[in-house]
């Protein structure tokens, strides 16, 4: 039964919503509506789920001390700060909403995690160039050609090249170019990948409705 | 102005060095990547003190957003789903502050939501932004009247599809608790056919794509994209099938979108950095390449690999 359950619930959901796209009314509609729901609401008990989880191994790895326990220190201490921020921003009288800009959680993610996550994201820049720098090399006819459209696409998008060329190209020849590349052979690119992506997914999806693919409860085939 | 002439002074200092980096590079010894760093620091932050106009270029994308906004009756409702969080905040934020401005300047009537966590806050600090401005300080918008933030629901692109049959089912109270019955701006809105135009700012997934896939395709809403650059190029084949009205594709876009609304701001700015730090890249890459093909030739001319080469 605990495998038979899953493969079932699996099989009807995976059934209706792929009927319900191509007849959206009526009861398959409406079934497909209440699943929904229901999706919204597991997915929500999943990020609680998620934190819990996250707080559990946290702790378990201080009270072992194992390698780097600090770091879970650290992501302990932050996460239950954060909640109590929130809960308090959200309980207090003083506060209308707990995002309100004069609450604690506000300041939290306005001066700490906000800035961090910006931080985070602007490494890739320094990272970026200095991989190219050292591995982005016309080693052959596909590594040139990736090459010449990236020149032309990272020049092209920002005014860099035609500021350069400004004295001897008016206008914005360049960008009409990188938007020319971005527009037909990334377009074309871009479609290729989808269908293949789409075509995969199809497969694998009605490998997972008709239950010949279980490994998502755990098992083999 | 001083800070002006010292940013330029600092750069062409810097570019002078980097003569230096092209010897040592040929003669393989190349520069260590904490130089390298330092030179992309320099690159982002030199121009954020220069006054410089670099041309820009009129996309349709973008013209088609702003065209599409413009056409709208004053008063027409505008969804705006704040798909992102701080990491992708640098590149979003500046176009969704313009677009929020411009909004309220045409008198349109903004509902907010996420279907990220953190994206209602982003949305918080772009009204926020917006606010300040004179000019939409002077119209005074209400918030419940004239906008209202609905927060973030869980479910990706669920969400999206159970607001086609009902918002109030996905958001049965705004961020403030306020029950959606009770909010001026949501009354006689059930689902997509009473939303004029959807504005999407994302950088991943649930985002455009999911908008376009489920909004669009299957509600019929009139749907615009605003995503950060490595997003964009994935957006393009819905932009050419018409499922996606329009695009703001990274700083470019948002700079673009700025200029179209006579609102120059942040993304203007930063665009400057920006064009520094793809130069400071070019350069490099080309820097790299000149020491390959040197270290190649050498190569087939000693017929022996070059100890501390960087092919």
């Amino acid at each position: 039964m605990r495998r038979e359950v899953p493969l079932l619930i699996t099989f009807i959901t995976g059934v209706v919503f792929a009927l319900s796209y191509f007849i959206p009314g009526g009861w398959l509609g409406q079934t497909e509506r209440v699943f929904g729901d229901w999706i919204t609401i597991v997915q929500a008990f999943a990020v609680w789920l998620g934190v819990l989880n996250l707080l559990k191994i946290s702790l378990i790895k201080i009270q072992r001390k194992e390698h780097d326990w600090g770091y879970s220190v650290v992501i302990a201490v932050c996460l239950v700060g954060t909640i109590a921020a929130g809960m308090y921003s959200g309980f207090a009288p003083q506060f209308e909403s707990f995002r309100d800009p004069e609450t604690p959680f506000n300041f939290i993610f306005r001066n700490i995690f906000a800035p961090l996550g910006a931080t985070m994201f602007a490494i890739l820049a320094f990272y970026v160039a200095s991989a190219s720098y050292r591995a982005f090399r016309a080693r052959n006819r596909e590594a040139t050609i990736l090459l010449i459209a990236s020149f032309f696409v990272m020049g092209g998008r920002v005014p860099l090249l035609d500021s350069i060329f400004m004295p001897i190209i008016d206008g914005t020849f360049f960008a009409d170019f990188a938007g020319w590349i971005m527009s037909y052979p990334v377009t074309a690119g871009q479609r290729a990948i989808a269908i293949g992506i789409a075509l995969g997914i199809m497969a694998s999806s009605l490998r997972v409705i008709l239950g010949i693919e279980r490994s998502h409860i755990g098992g083999g085939n | 102005m001083a800070g002006h002439w010292i940013a330029v002074a600092i750069n062409v200092v810097v570019g002078l060095t980097l003569v230096w980096v092209l010897v040592r590079t040929i003669q393989g010894r190349p520069i260590e990547r904490r130089i390298v760093f330092v030179y992309i620091a320099l690159a982002v932050a030199t121009p954020l003190f220069m006054k410089l106009e670099a041309p820009l270029a009129e996309t349709p994308e973008v013209q088609s957003i702003v065209t599409t906004i413009k056409e709208l009756p004053p008063g027409s409702r505008i969804l705006i789903s704040f798909d992102y969080d701080p990491q992708s905040a640098p590149e979003l934020q500046p176009m969704a502050e313009a677009f929020i401005k411009f909004a309220f300047k045409q008198r349109h009537k903004v509902i907010i939501m996420g279907l990220w966590p953190l994206g209602p806050d982003q949305a918080n600090q772009a009204i926020r932004a917006a606010l300040e401005d004179p000019s939409v300080a002077e119209l005074a918008p209400e918030y419940g009247v004239d906008y209202v933030n609905l927060g973030f629901q869980s479910g990706n692109e669920f969400v999206i599809q159970g607001m086609g049959s009902a918002f109030k089912n996905m958001f049965p109270q705004d961020e403030r608790g306020t029950i959606y019955d009770n909010i001026p701006i949501l009354r006689g809105v059930t689902n997509f056919s009473n939303v004029d135009y959807v504005q999407v700012f994302s950088s991943g997934k649930p985002g455009t794509r999911e908008w376009v896939q489920v909004a669009a395709d299957r509600f019929g809403a009139t749907v615009g994209g605003g995503t950060t650059a490595v997003q964009a190029p994935e957006m393009y084949p819905f932009l050419r099938s018409n499922q996606l009205i329009g695009l703001m594709g990274g700083m470019t876009g948002a700079a673009e979108f700025e200029k179209a609304v006579e609102e120059l701001g942040k993304a203007n700015t930063f665009l400057l950095s920006q064009m520094f730090a793809h130069a400071t890249v070019i350069v490099f890459v080309i820097f790299g390449n000149i020491a390959y093909f040197r270290s190649r030739r050498r190569d087939a001319s000693t017929d022996a690999p070059t100890p501390g080469g960087i092919s």
